[in-house]
């Protein structure tokens, strides 16, 4: 019975791609494509604001929303965030990447990378709450700046327009800090497996020409690297675009693209208005993602 | 050679700073589960107990989020990892045409935001009039869950000889026999560690969750609800260590497996 | 050995990847109990060819019989052949005793029969007690061996061999080359064996197939194919060839056809007496290359074009030979050693 069965598909390659294929692509497109599509269509949808129904005529309306003051600021502040973030996380993953990529033996490789995988894999949330204990009013921040008598300090920083609030918990600061922390691992990993792939006697090369360790890095590994960084930049910049929790948990309460999006379709219903948002960080996402693709960076991932 | 051990000083020094940076919070999650602290986050703690495993462990509403949570992602990963073995199994045997599309579908739910794929499936959702249930949740965390089954299969087939396939057929077992005696058996451990990861992920989503399960609590819906409106600080801080605890074996097993059987393989070359 | 029963035939046989034709039109026929090889350049379709005899592959027309038995529609668990594959394909999460008792198994033989008949041929292999390893914990040589078994046991009519010492160093593989041919000999069965090794080709095989560009340029026995190479690509793939072709064999043979002559054939330091079959053509040596057993010179010919001419050094030392360059000689060989090449 097996055996016939097995003859039959043997003799048909096309069929048992298709039916390899046929399960996992059309879920995929069912669920996924569906809903994304079902998403751009409640876009150019609104809401009734007199019946609270959401109203399926095309309009452009919902899009002209995002145009407001108030719309448009969160956008941009998002964005900022965002930018910031891939930024900072380039600039703190760099060493480290180096390291474990270039410096460590090969059992001090392993370790260094599970110790990168370990917070990268374990609970998002639980880590956003390490950090809603740490940066408290009563927690260790302050009592370290205590500590050395620094609250001064501290207290200057917090009372700064913008990036300030009561407390480093419930300031941008904070959702700055936490979003760097929480990405930073899917920085690290992309520009080490990007730096891995210098091979070691370009280096080598570099130096015996006569240049000096920072001129090889400069010259040599930094460039060769890029893919990495961009890489990972795809990663921070995305998430940092879409997550709600961080600045719901820490922030004050002006609101980035996810809390406007989370809020919409929650408590008003305004399902149109928050698909609208979405098409915000999904068309950065795709400049960006055709911009990197022409950088090269789709190697690294 | 002065300013390369400087520079080497430096950037093992930057290092080390990166790690704890990393650790330390993680660290003070399991230092927060003993305090004595009630209302507030006090550091140092007031005082050291144990008292609080007890008032966590007695919360029926905890163990029905864990419960729930659990079904899930087991569902999930079931899902992922019948769709994801298929997908790779298909990309890796055959060459046609749109193979890179595939991948592409696939990593399209991680790779945008989790909001985009959130609010998708909710308006879909909605528009359809489904009821929020268990399998709303489950149908949108396998969405995400595929691809990390589908890498890891597929990296692994690709350092598989195409020959032992045939050389199986060639000693007359048909496809049922050769994929049950030989290819399972070379996949299993990447199979099992794209099941873990998989699970990892959905046992932990959050975003897509807020909008796919309705009045449902999973764990992780729960924490979130603790970290917006805290009611119940010494029990969250309990739960935090246990999941931070829970979830560090899956990823120690995963990259255990993965890196054990590619050792095998490279000297059986 | 060969009995006159046809084991494997090909009847136009094509296999085309798209625009490419790895197998073109092939007409076949391997005798049963021979030692066939399959010889030619990468891409000439010699694998091909054995992978659908195998039945990894199908052909895209004409048919395959095996034993009579049309099997153009069979999968390979449906064939009675068995292949060693280059990379031995050995499974790697199974001993080396599993490995070998993969097809019984697989046919539902009773245990304890199964592992007396592994053990039998961990003897006709010379490993014995090596069963309970892993295949990664073998060295290549071994692992060879126990591909060898793995597919003899199921008892085929017909074993492919796919390159199989391609990945061994040159003694062992000389010494496989000697175990191989005598295996056969005492197995008895059909062995099918791909390489693009000529000189392997004509230690070991009864017939060669000399595949180019998915056609068959020549089936014959090693003799024939070297001493009357059928077309110039045979001539100069196996063995080293000189062509004589246009001007020159115009006035060397009387015809503007081409021929081919083998480099030992020609006469240097010894020349031959002038006469009746005996062809003379003068030209100056350009080159020397001094290699012990033997010296191989390039001669420039005064009617144009250049004659490899290789001599033992029977009589003559490194410093004769090594003289000998820029010097004008005479060369000489016996007519009838030239070949007259079909295309």
């Amino acid at each position: 019975m097996f055996k016939f069965l097995s003859t039959y598909l043997y003799l048909r390659p096309k069929l048992v791609l298709g039916l390899l294929l046929g399960p996992p692509m059309i879920y995929m497109a069912v669920v996924y494509l569906g809903s994304l599509a079902s998403l751009l269509v409640n876009s150019f949808y609104k809401l009734d604001s007199f019946t609270g129904l959401i109203d399926r005529q095309f309009t452009l309306e919902t899009y002209a929303q995002l145009f407001q003051r108030s719309n448009l600021d969160i956008l941009i502040r998002t964005t900022t965030m965002a930018a910031a973030v891939t930024i900072t996380d380039a600039l703190i993953a760099f060493p480290l990447a180096y390291t474990i990529a270039k410096v460590a033996g090969k059992r001090a490789k392993s370790f260094l990378y599970l110790a990168v995988m370990l917070p990268l894999w374990s609970s998002y949330l639980i880590r956003v709450y390490a950090w809603k204990l740490i940066l408290s009013k009563e927690g260790i921040i302050s009592w370290l700046f205590n500590l050395v008598g620094l609250n001064p300090l501290l207290d200057w920083i917090l009372s700064l327009p913008n990036i300030g609030g009561s407390s480093l918990a419930l300031s941008p600061i904070g959702v700055f800090i936490v979003f760097c922390y929480i990405w930073l691992p899917y920085m690290i990993l992309p520009i080490q497996a990007a730096l891995e792939r210098v091979s070691g006697t370009l280096e080598e090369a570099s130096s015996d020409l006569g240049a000096k360790t920072t001129q090889t890095f400069f010259n040599i590994t930094l460039p060769l690297s890029m893919p990495g960084v961009i890489a990972g930049s795809i990663f921070t910049f995305s998430l940092t675009l879409g997550d709600f929790i961080v600045p719901l948990s820490l922030g004050n309460s002006k609101y980035f693209i996810g809390q406007a999006v989370y809020s919409h379709q929650g408590t008003s219903g305004n399902v149109p208005l928050a698909a609208a948002f979405t098409m915000g960080p999904v068309l950065i996402m795709v400049i960006y993602l055709l911009i990197a693709r022409r950088m090269g960076a789709f190697d690294a991932l | 050679m002065h300013s390369n051990n400087k520079v080497l000083a430096i950037l093992k020094a930057a290092s080390a700073g990166t790690l704890l940076f990393l650790h330390i919070p993680l660290a003070i999650i399991l230092l927060y589960a003993f305090t004595t602290d009630e209302t507030t986050y006090t550091f140092p703690l007031p005082g050291i107990t144990t008292q609080w495993f007890a008032v966590a462990l007695a919360r029926q509403d905890l163990w029905a989020a864990l419960a729930l949570s659990v079904k899930v992602a087991l569902v999930a990963t079931a899902i992922a990892m019948v769709l994801g073995t298929m997908a790779a199994a298909a990309v890796y045997r055959s060459n046609f045409f749109g193979r890179e599309s595939v991948s592409f579908l696939l990593v399209l739910p991680i790779a945008l935001p989790g909001i985009v794929t959130g609010i998708a499936l909710r308006s879909a959702i909605g528009g359809l009039d489904i009821p929020f249930s268990f399998w709303t949740i489950v149908i949108g965390h396998a969405t995400f869950c595929v691809v990390t089954v589908y890498n890891n299969v597929l990296a692994r087939f690709r350092r598989t000889s195409n020959s032992l396939v045939e050389a199986s057929m060639d000693l007359g077992a048909n496809s049922f026999e050769t994929f049950r005696h030989v290819v399972l058996p070379n996949i299993g451990t990447a199979l099992l560690a794209g099941g873990m990861l998989a699970f990892a992920l959905s046992f932990d989503e959050v975003i897509v969750t807020t909008f796919t399960a309705g009045q449902q609590t999973t764990l992780p819906v729960w924490i979130f609800s603790q970290l917006t409106r805290p009611r119940d600080r010494p029990v969250t801080n309990v739960v935090a260590m246990i999941v931070i605890l829970i979830t560090a074996l899956p990823i120690f097993l995963a990259q255990k497996w993965t890196s054990d059987s590619s050792d095998a393989n490279e000297n059986g070359k | 050995m060969a009995n006159g029963i046809t084991a494997v035939s090909f009847e136009k046989v094509s296999r085309s990847f798209g625009e490419i034709k790895a197998v073109d039109q092939v007409d076949l026929e391997i005798r049963d109990g021979e030692f066939f090889s399959l010889l030619g350049p990468s891409g000439s379709g010699k694998t091909t060819s054995l992978r659908l005899i195998a039945g990894f592959d199908r052909q895209t027309s004409g048919s395959i019989h095996l034993y009579g038995q049309d099997v153009s529609d069979l999968p390979p668990y449906e064939r009675d052949v068995n292949t060693v594959f280059q990379d031995y394909a050995l499974f790697p999460h199974m001993n080396i005793a599993d490995n070998i008792g993969y097809g019984l198994m697989i046919k539902k033989v009773p245990r304890h029969e199964r592992d007396n008949k592994v053990e039998e041929m961990l003897n006709l292999i010379q490993l014995q007690g090596v069963g309970s390893r892993k295949p990664s914990q073998l060295s290549g040589g071994q692992r060879q061996r126990v591909a060898l078994a793995r597919a003899l046991i199921n008892n085929p009519k017909v074993l492919l061999l796919d390159e199989p010492l391609g990945a061994l160093d040159l003694k062992l593989r000389q010494q496989m080359q000697v175990e191989l041919k005598s295996l056969q000999k005492r197995v008895g069965i059909t062995f099918i064996f791909v390489t693009h090794d000529q000189e392997e080709a004509l230690t070991m095989s009864d017939r060669i197939a000399v595949f180019n560009k998915g056609k068959i340029e020549q089936v014959g026995s090693p003799a024939e194919i070297y001493e009357h190479p059928s077309t110039s690509f045979v001539a100069g793939f196996v063995g080293v060839s000189n062509l004589i072709k246009g001007q020159v064999s115009l006035r060397l043979a009387g015809t503007d056809a081409t021929y081919s002559i083998r480099p030992e054939k020609i006469h240097l330091t010894n020349p031959l007496q002038a006469g009746q079959g005996v062809v003379i053509a003068n030209g100056s040596v350009r080159d020397v290359v001094y290699l012990g057993l033997y010296t191989r010179y390039l001669v420039e010919l005064e009617d144009g074009g250049d004659l490899v001419v290789v001599e033992q050094n029977l009589h003559t030392t490194s410093m004769d030979v090594l003289a000998l360059k820029g010097k004008k000689v005479s060369l000489s060989w016996k007519k009838e050693h030239m070949r007259l090449i079909g295309d």
